[in-house]
């Protein structure tokens, strides 16, 4: 694209809007999710074990959700299908284009399906909650390479979805190559909100609080980060305008405030803890309004992302 | 004189729009040919002005371009300007975004080196609706699937040109095999700069625009001003593959090590068990 000249675009708009809105927030909070539970079940401690349970629970709905979402978006919703099959006459067989992220996402989604159910069964079972699961399910689900592999295409699923946007000609995604990683910070720093705000509803969960609201204070400043750097992209396109003009400065502002809990844990204590795992930042009083500030922010700028390009 | 046309070798458009008039003539046989309703409301808005159709859409595969283009100040006897005048259509791109995009595969490139959207296939993602630089390709309301021009793909497989050209009163719309049409553009370019009309410029008649149009233009004026994307700006959606997937690689390895420093500052802060995790997973 010419550098710091006014990008051209005369591009028509495919009208994605509420479907993929909350496609791509549930992806990135799932993708988030399963990351942490991986790290927190075999990197952090035993009393961990809770908490990445809970995460195992809340990716796995994504499974259903996500397929249901994008099948509802398309026009022909009985053709989802040809996602992964090819019908034109003569050229029957699977589709898969490695350079469209559409083709590479659909693929990355059943994949990660396969992994995340097996996972979710397997915390079932160690729950107590699930009989009879046979012992191979058990054995594979909460290993390391099993979690890994699944950590990894969740974090694939919870970054594409910006790659999807941006491999396009639409004004503002096409110009930035930041949306990936903005949208995997954002789902990362979601998740982590959305891990303090259930662990009220898991026992023992509470002893990994202090990893999840330092590492949402990194993942704040990792998403500011990238900010910027959508930002600067877009000024060296000249499109900067059309995605902060009003109305959508209203929701960036919504957007950012979603950064606030982490960067006032920041400010207030840095990376700090004390004995016995709490953080000496200063907590925000009511429970929840701390994870919900995050968690409507993580949704804010998905929609003005995903709208301020469409006119 | 008839085209004769054969299966694997190139056929295409070049639109002169130095003598296009204006007619419409494209647009109607476009659409009797091809059984292209109106869109809703497509003539409510715009039903009285020149331009009564808008835009390329789903049922509106030719458009003629209205482009105001009369000066401020008058200019001298017999060098006015008025309207730009311009039959647009999809451009059957050498290296088409949409094609590139599309996850079903719907998008194919035809025996006559054509791009043609097979509706059967089209599950409508609207993934190339995002790619178009050209805005072409839309939804058929009735059909829920992508539509554009298919260079009467019908026609071809019968023996015959595009019902927008055999149309055109005054040969605006050239039908015929990509070479020819090129040699005929590029003499017709000459003719024009010959006599004094510097601005003629073709467009999309080499590899520079997505590897060449099938549907190749001469215009009068820049390309933006018929909202065609200038030769810097003709690019493929794929161009940000690799910066996008980058970006996301970068960001899961530090989302990574930020996940190890916050496990690594609790563990600081003590209260760590001595239980390994396999133990406290049992």
């Amino acid at each position: 694209m010419t550098s710091f000249a006014e990008a051209q675009h005369f591009v028509g708009d495919p009208e994605w809007t509420w479907y993929i809105l909350f496609y791509f927030f549930v992806a990135g909070l799932a993708g988030g999710a399963y990351f942490l539970a991986t790290l927190l079940r075999h990197w952090g401690t035993p009393a961990d074990e809770p908490m990445a349970r809970l995460g195992i629970y809340v990716a796995f709905p994504a499974t259903l959700i996500c397929p249901i979402l994008l099948t509802l978006d398309l026009t022909k919703p009985l053709r989802f299908w040809h996602m992964v099959v090819n019908t034109t006459p003569d050229g029957f067989g699977l589709n898969f284009k490695i350079w469209s992220p559409m083709s590479v996402g659909v693929w990355a989604l059943v994949l990660v399906s396969l992994f995340t159910v097996v996972s979710f069964l397997d915390a079932l079972a160690r729950d107590g909650k699930l009989r009879g699961l046979p012992a191979a399910v058990v054995a594979v689900g909460g290993t390391k390479a099993w979690n890994v592999v699944g950590a990894v295409l969740w974090l694939f699923i919870a970054s594409y979805t910006g790659v999807l946007l941006a491999v396009s000609n639409q004004p503002i995604w096409s110009d930035t190559w930041a949306l990936g990683g903005l949208f995997l910070a954002s789902g990362l720093s979601g998740a982590a909100a959305l891990l303090l705000l259930l662990s009220r509803y898991r026992r023992g969960a509470e002893s990994s609080h202090p990893v999840l609201e330092i590492g949402e204070r990194l993942f704040t400043v990792l998403e500011l980060m990238l900010l910027a750097v959508f930002v600067l992209t877009l000024i060296a396109d000249g499109t900067l305008d059309d995605a902060f003009g009003f109305p959508w400065i209203l929701l960036w502002l919504v957007a950012l405030a979603g950064t606030l809990p982490g960067l006032r844990g920041l400010a207030a204590g840095r990376l700090s803890v004390t004995g016995g795992g709490a953080v000496t930042a200063t907590r925000v009083s009511a429970w929840a309004l701390a994870p919900s500030l995050v968690l409507i922010g993580v949704l804010a700028l998905r929609a003005v992302v995903i709208f301020s390009a469409q006119g | 004189m008839a085209t004769e046309i054969t299966p694997g070798e190139a056929y295409g458009f070049f639109t002169d729009t130095s003598v296009c008039i204006g007619c419409k003539a494209c647009e109607v046989a476009c659409k009797e040919w091809n059984q292209l309703p109106e869109k809703e409301d497509e003539l409510g808005f715009l039903g009285q002005s020149l331009d009564n159709t808008g835009e390329l859409n789903g049922s509106t595969w030719r458009h003629v371009q209205f482009i105001d283009n009369v000066p401020d100040q008058t200019m001298s006897e017999g060098n006015g300007k008025a309207f730009l005048l311009m039959s647009d259509v999809c451009k059957h791109c050498k290296h088409a975004s949409c094609l590139e995009v599309c996850p079903t595969g719907a998008i194919i490139r035809t025996e006559f080196d054509t791009v043609f959207i097979q509706e059967d296939v089209c599950n409508g993602c609207r993934d190339c609706i995002a790619a178009c630089p050209y805005d072409v390709i839309d939804m058929d309301e009735e059909r829920d699937v992508a539509r554009k021009c298919t260079l009467c793909y019908d026609r071809l497989q019968g023996g015959m040109e595009p019902a927008c050209a055999k149309a055109c009163p005054t040969d605006s719309i050239q039908f015929g095999p990509l070479d020819e049409l090129r040699n005929r553009a590029k003499k017709r370019e000459a003719t024009l700069h010959a006599q004094g009309l510097k601005e003629a410029n073709l467009y999309g008649h080499d590899d520079k625009v997505y590897g060449g149009l099938n549907a190749f233009f001469l215009l009068m004026d820049k390309p933006e001003a018929y909202k065609l994307p200038n030769v810097a700006n003709a690019v493929l959606p794929s161009r940000n593959n690799i910066g996008g997937y980058l970006g996301g690689v970068v960001t899961a390895v530090l989302g990574l090590l930020a996940t190890v420093i916050a496990l690594r500052e609790r563990r600081r802060g003590g209260g760590e068990s001595s239980e390994s995790p396999e133990d406290a997973r049992a």
